[in-house]
């Protein structure tokens, strides 16, 4: 067993073909709410992630869930952050289009989330997913890709724009949510 | 070089003089609302009456020992409108008075600023918590750039709208980090985190609903509680997705102990490094207006009367961070 990832709020590690996702605890939460949110976000997960690719969007294959733990198929290949162009962006756009088509919300859609088997295009990390068929939501998560592109890569203007683009083309509200997205930019804000 | 900073975009009219070590003088004039919240009008008000005595204390301290005046900063933005353009009209007369460059402060890039003077922080991940501001930056490709940030409303003010509703003193945030410390129960309430953003009207909403079945105590830590583990996490996410190792805490609510312990531990366990200014520069004061004028003053960042105007929407990334 291989320790092959550790992001803000799990451990990952691959045994063969398998890996694993382990919820650590974090000592700056109160314990009980601590186990609430690890132990609710592994099952989400878990159920999201299978609904998630019966709606035609790659995700892993998911083997077993504990209370903590999650156990998946292991998916070799490089993260979108590190090869992400406009063809990519747009193929993602069409499976964000997709998904939330399918009344699902990612929740966590930046760069590091998604990978790139060959040319298959891979969503991972449905650690924050949620269903929610509004507009609102889906504007939520829209504006969460769109500043993670905006604050780490250059062209992120062009790279949002294939994004709109292939949204656009699966899914049919797209518009109402990309309008949306520009009312979340301009809320937030001082006042 | 010694630079006069004038601060004025909500609660706290507040006039500086720094020199590129230290601050040299600071005054205050704290506006406290006779009940509610802040009146905009009322807080200008107040900021125009005490203008001259905050600033003749500073100008009188300079005088005195012979210190020379060499530029002059205010807090174009973002703030509220009223009280900024009082302050902004003090600082072009100030600047016309003396003969020395004038220049137009981002208010939040001067908490990050004055945090990062203070503390020796050099390139980390800020959480800044305010009344009116909560969000998660890191600089790249020279902007402090906004990782998270509030969908609604700020952990501040979601802090005071609970506070209203209990019955508790403005601003909410100490009294309620006061009764917190006595709570026994943790009562569940809703954890709203979206990727890098997070979300505090329903969370103060249900917090004042739970005041009907729970103690105050335990609603007050639960409350805490539950908004700083959404600030941590945010946080955290940031650093792994920017890769950075250090993080700076500002702003008012940063003054909170449990919310500074929480940063702190979450930090302990990745093996990076916190950093808390002290108090005083955590709100808003006149010293890190005065400081950020500085650095833009010695990178030649000016600007003339006609770009004066107050900016009360002015976000933290439009601005082009060349000092650093």
């Amino acid at each position: 067993m291989v320790e092959i990832g550790r992001g803000a709020e799990a451990v990952i590690t691959r045994e063969g073909d398998t890996v694993t996702k382990w919820r650590r605890p974090k000592g700056y939460r109160l314990p009980a709410l601590d186990r609430k949110i690890r132990r609710e976000r592994t099952v989400m997960e878990a159920r999201i992630i299978s609904e998630a690719r019966r709606c035609g969007v790659p995700t892993p294959v998911v083997l077993d869930v504990t209370r903590f733990e999650l156990t998946m198929e292991y998916i070799e290949g490089v993260k979108l952050k590190d090869v992400i162009d406009l063809d990519l962006s747009r193929r993602l756009g069409e499976l964000v289009g997709r998904l939330h088509g399918c009344g699902i919300i990612h929740g966590d859609l930046t760069t590091s989330n998604m990978i790139l088997k060959g040319d298959r295009l891979c969503l991972i990390d449905f650690g924050l997913a949620s269903h929610d068929q509004s507009i609102e939501a889906q504007g939520v998560d829209l504006h969460v890709f769109f500043q993670t592109v905006k604050s780490t890569q250059d062209l992120h203007e062009s790279l949002a724009e294939a994004f709109k683009e292939g949204y656009t083309s699966t899914y049919a509200q797209a518009g109402a949510v990309l309008k949306r997205v520009e009312e979340i930019e301009a809320r937030g804000r001082y006042l | 070089m010694n630079v006069l900073g004038l601060e004025g975009t909500a609660w706290n009219l507040s006039a500086a003089l720094v020199d590129e070590d230290d601050v040299v003088v600071e005054e205050n004039a704290i506006y406290v609302p006779a009940r509610g919240g802040i009146h905009p009008r009322e807080a200008a008000q107040h900021h125009a009456e005490h203008m001259l005595p905050v600033v003749k204390a500073v100008l009188d301290m300079a005088e005195d020992e012979d210190l020379s005046i060499d530029g002059v900063a205010f807090s174009q933005g973002p703030g509220l409108g009223p009280c900024l353009r009082t302050v902004a009209t003090a600082a072009r007369a100030l600047s016309l008075r003396y003969g020395v460059p004038l220049m137009g402060v981002n208010h939040c890039v001067a908490h990050i600023e004055v945090g990062k003077w203070k503390t020796g922080a050099r390139d980390p991940v800020i959480l800044y918590v305010s009344g009116g501001n909560s969000q998660v930056l890191a600089l790249r490709r020279g902007r402090y750039r906004i990782f998270g940030e509030t969908l609604d409303i700020s952990v501040g003010n979601a802090l005071d709208k609970f506070a209203r509703r209990a019955g508790l003193p403005h601003p909410g945030g100490p009294k309620i980090e006061e009764m917190a410390r006595e709570a026994d129960e943790y009562v569940p309430l809703p954890y709203v985190v979206k990727g890098m953003d997070f979300s505090f009207t329903g969370l103060s909403t249900a917090a004042a609903e739970a005041l009907r079945k729970h103690d105050l105590t335990d609603v007050c830590s639960s409350l805490q509680e539950t908004a700083f583990a959404m600030l941590v996490e945010v946080t955290e996410r940031a650093m792994a997705h920017a890769e950075k190792n250090e993080v700076l805490l500002a702003g008012g609510v940063g003054a909170n102990r449990r919310l500074q312990e929480m940063l702190d531990i979450m930090c302990d366990e990745r093996g990076a490094r916190f950093y808390v200014p002290e108090r005083r520069f955590m709100g808003d004061n006149g010293s890190m207006i005065a400081y950020t004028g500085l650095l833009m003053q010695k990178s030649g960042v000016e600007i003339s009367l006609a770009e004066s105007k107050v900016r009360p929407g002015y976000r933290t990334d439009e601005v082009e961070v060349v000092w650093v």
